[in-house]
């Protein structure tokens, strides 16, 4: 018997470096805050700034986590996406003026079951909606990216221009419910009431999804599906149920972005989804395509930063994202936290 | 001699090349056959139009990308010749001057735009155009002092090519400087739909399509996919930036509404789509078809929808302002029947 080859695995930790450049995509979020402290110059500007930047980020990525899922599920990409923002907020606003007693009531817990209910409303018609386009448009053009973007397109033009049709072409104005009106002052602060709820919405949500994702069984086929799709449904499941099913709750989760954005805006356009889709889609490039933990930094990053640029130097505060995304995609040409395709 | 003009790439089919000798012709004696001012302005717009959807087509349908920054490379040639027109006066010298500089500029932004998406994902490619029209739109409209804002800016063309100059009468038709206008805007448009059939009847032509059919064989083969790709790209943004300037000098104005908006965008995708993806000749007659709708549809519908102003919905469908409802719903219907679009059709194929 020869003697085991002289081997001894070693087991080091990961480097300093190396750690750090894996926790990157996260620690950015909080980079870019503090980079914020002196360029905005003054604490209590900051502080309003931040909040309407995570405010803004929070919409954002509720609007891009599905596009994103879609995407890694079915490989399918939807431009027509924007659609059902539009589609969200005309339905969402109009369920709110229906319920003008209840919103217009100087009671809070009136307030919100209003807006509750506006938003169920809301992603109930862009779930609905969503089943139909996937049923309509999307689905006889599976794995062909060029059609894909030209049909989808062609429904968001077709959406859109129904939208005009229903709800008249105008822009239609509107203020938020009365206790989500105003702003309290907080370390001398003025912090608005509806961001800071905005906030806590997005929040709920991005640790609702997490669960989901990370806690259920559904959760883990979709996971498993983004990663490698066929060996999924050579295990049985079948992953077209699963697709349609992300496909509905990402229209409707950006039929809610769109009421929760057309309220922050206070005026609702058709064509605001199509502006929102330029926003989102940045965020989805920067976030790595198929990635939901990256959509949210993205979404984050892009708030902040857009809310920044716009007090420092409000001629740059587009051009600001396009940077950003320039940036982030010199640094990692496949998005932030891409997702590992087993191809 | 007529084939070799046209590098061996001829219309294809018998009822084709009478569309295409027709419109030909109609454009070629367009002041003597349509002596009227509107029908003056549609021919140029035809032939404009025919550029830039081949230009378009170009990259839609030769190689595969989907862009939407088409109008930003249109919109650079247009404002190069006005700004270039501001700056150094009217005259000649200024018009070469900014189309030249309208056109590189246009192939450098192409160029930044492939080099950031195209490395890693071809339908990046459609999200980053997407966001960089919008920014080049909003910039557009804030620098306001340069670019005249939303209102645009109207600017002097040389003498020659305005309706002062008076050439006297040929055919019972007044030739002035506009005939000449005009004609300068059909020569420039004519080469350059020529140039284009010798760029797709060439051998990096046959690649493009290559790379479209199936890029990881082409790849394989030994093409280096990303460079061909990124040259198309240039090639086309520079194309569309040459249309921008004969726009310009044809309408003696700039203003992102002519240029910029993403209108004209959707009209350039449903005249590929319309005419057909991957043939010259389709971008040819889906341009000249659409601007055709375009200037006559409305009216028609209008008409459709005082008719039907008793029934309430009907009426508002039929709205000349929702005539992009119909694009919209024709442009899906063609994309899943008719993939080849009207050329693939006649073609047979």
């Amino acid at each position: 018997m020869s003697a085991a080859p002289d081997h001894t695995p070693t087991m080091a930790a990961l480097g300093l470096a190396e750690k750090l450049g894996r926790a990157m995509p996260l620690l950015l979020v909080p980079l870019l805050i503090l980079i914020g402290i002196p360029a905005v110059g003054n604490t209590s500007s900051w502080l309003t700034l931040t909040v309407s930047g995570l405010a803004m980020g929070m919409m954002i990525f509720i609007m891009a986590s599905g596009l994103t899922l879609v995407f890694g599920l079915m490989d399918v990409i939807n431009f027509g996406h924007g659609a059902f923002i539009s589609v969200g907020a005309f339905v969402g606003i109009s369920t709110l003026a229906a319920l003008g007693s209840w919103s217009g009531a100087p009671s809070l817990v009136l307030n919100l079951a209003a807006v509750l209910a506006a938003a169920i409303a809301a992603m109930a018609v862009t779930g609905a909606l969503g089943w139909g386009f996937e049923r309509v448009i999307v689905k006889p053009v599976y794995g062909a990216h060029l059609k894909q973007i030209l049909v989808t397109v062609g429904g968001l033009i077709v959406i859109e221009q129904l939208i005009a049709v229903i709800w008249g072409p105008e822009e239609i104005f509107l203020t938020r419910p009365e206790s989500l009106k105003g702003a309290i002052t907080f370390a001398g602060a003025a912090l608005e009431k509806y961001r800071l709820l905005a906030v806590g919405v997005g929040l709920v949500l991005f640790v609702a999804m997490r669960l989901v994702f990370r806690r259920t069984k559904i959760g883990l086929i979709v996971r498993a599906g983004v990663e490698n799709g066929e060996m999924v449904e050579a295990l049985g499941y079948r992953l077209r149920r699963v697709f349609i099913g992300t496909f509905i709750a990402g229209s409707a989760l950006a039929g809610l972005g769109g009421v929760m954005w057309g309220l922050y805006e206070e005026v609702i356009t058709a064509g605001m989804g199509e502006e929102m889709m330029i926003l989102v889609f940045i965020v989805v490039i920067i976030g790595g395509l198929g990635s939901v933990e990256g959509a949210f930094i993205g979404a984050l990053l892009v708030g902040l930063l857009q809310n920044y640029v716009a007090y420092v130097e409000p001629k740059a505060a587009l051009v600001s994202n396009i940077g950003l995304m320039t940036a982030i995609l010199m640094w990692r040409p496949q998005g932030m936290m891409p997702v590992v395709k087993a191809k | 001699m007529i084939a070799r003009l046209l590098s061996g790439d001829r219309p294809g089919s018998r009822i084709l090349s009478l569309i295409v000798i027709a419109i030909f012709l109609c454009l070629a004696l367009a002041p003597f056959l349509f002596p009227g001012v509107r029908s003056l302005e549609t021919a140029a717009r035809i032939a404009i139009f025919i550029v830039l959807a081949a230009s378009y087509d170009l990259l839609l349908g030769y190689t595969g990308i989907v862009s939407f920054a088409h109008t930003v490379f249109f919109g650079m040639g247009a404002y190069g010749v006005g700004l270039a027109t501001q700056q150094m006066g009217r005259g000649f010298p200024a018009l070469a001057t900014g189309a030249l500089a309208g056109a590189v500029a246009a192939a450098v932004l192409a160029f930044v735009i492939a080099l950031f998406s195209l490395r890693v994902r071809a339908i990046f490619f459609a999200m980053i155009t997407l966001a960089v029209a919008s920014a080049v739109a909003v910039l557009v409209s804030q620098l306001s002092s340069i670019t005249g804002g939303e209102d645009g800016f109207t600017f002097q063309i040389p003498r020659e090519l305005g309706p002062a100059l008076r050439l006297g009468e040929v055919m019972g038709v007044d030739v002035s400087g506009k005939t000449l206008n005009y004609y300068l805007v059909f020569t420039s448009c004519l080469i350059l739909f020529l140039l284009m059939l010798r760029i797709v009847n060439s051998p990096f032509g046959r690649t493009l399509q290559a790379i479209r059919e199936n890029d990881f064989r082409a790849e394989a083969i030994g093409y280096r996919v990303v460079w061909y790709r990124t040259v198309a790209t240039c090639l086309s943004a520079g194309i569309a930036a040459l249309a921008g300037s004969l726009f310009a000098i044809w309408l003696r104005y700039v203003g992102p509404e002519t240029t910029l908006s993403f209108e004209i965008m959707l009209d350039l995708l449903l005249m590929v789509v319309i005419g057909g993806m991957g043939t010259i000749w389709g971008a040819a007659i889906g341009a000249t078809l659409l601007v055709l709708a375009q200037t006559y549809l409305q009216d028609l519908m209008s008409g459709a929808s005082e008719a039907t102003a008793a029934v309430p919905i009907l009426a508002r469908l039929l709205d000349p302002d929702r005539w992009l409802l119909w694009l919209g719903v024709l442009f899906i219907l063609s994309v899943y029947f008719f993939p080849t679009g009207i050329v693939g059709r006649l073609r047979g194929r």
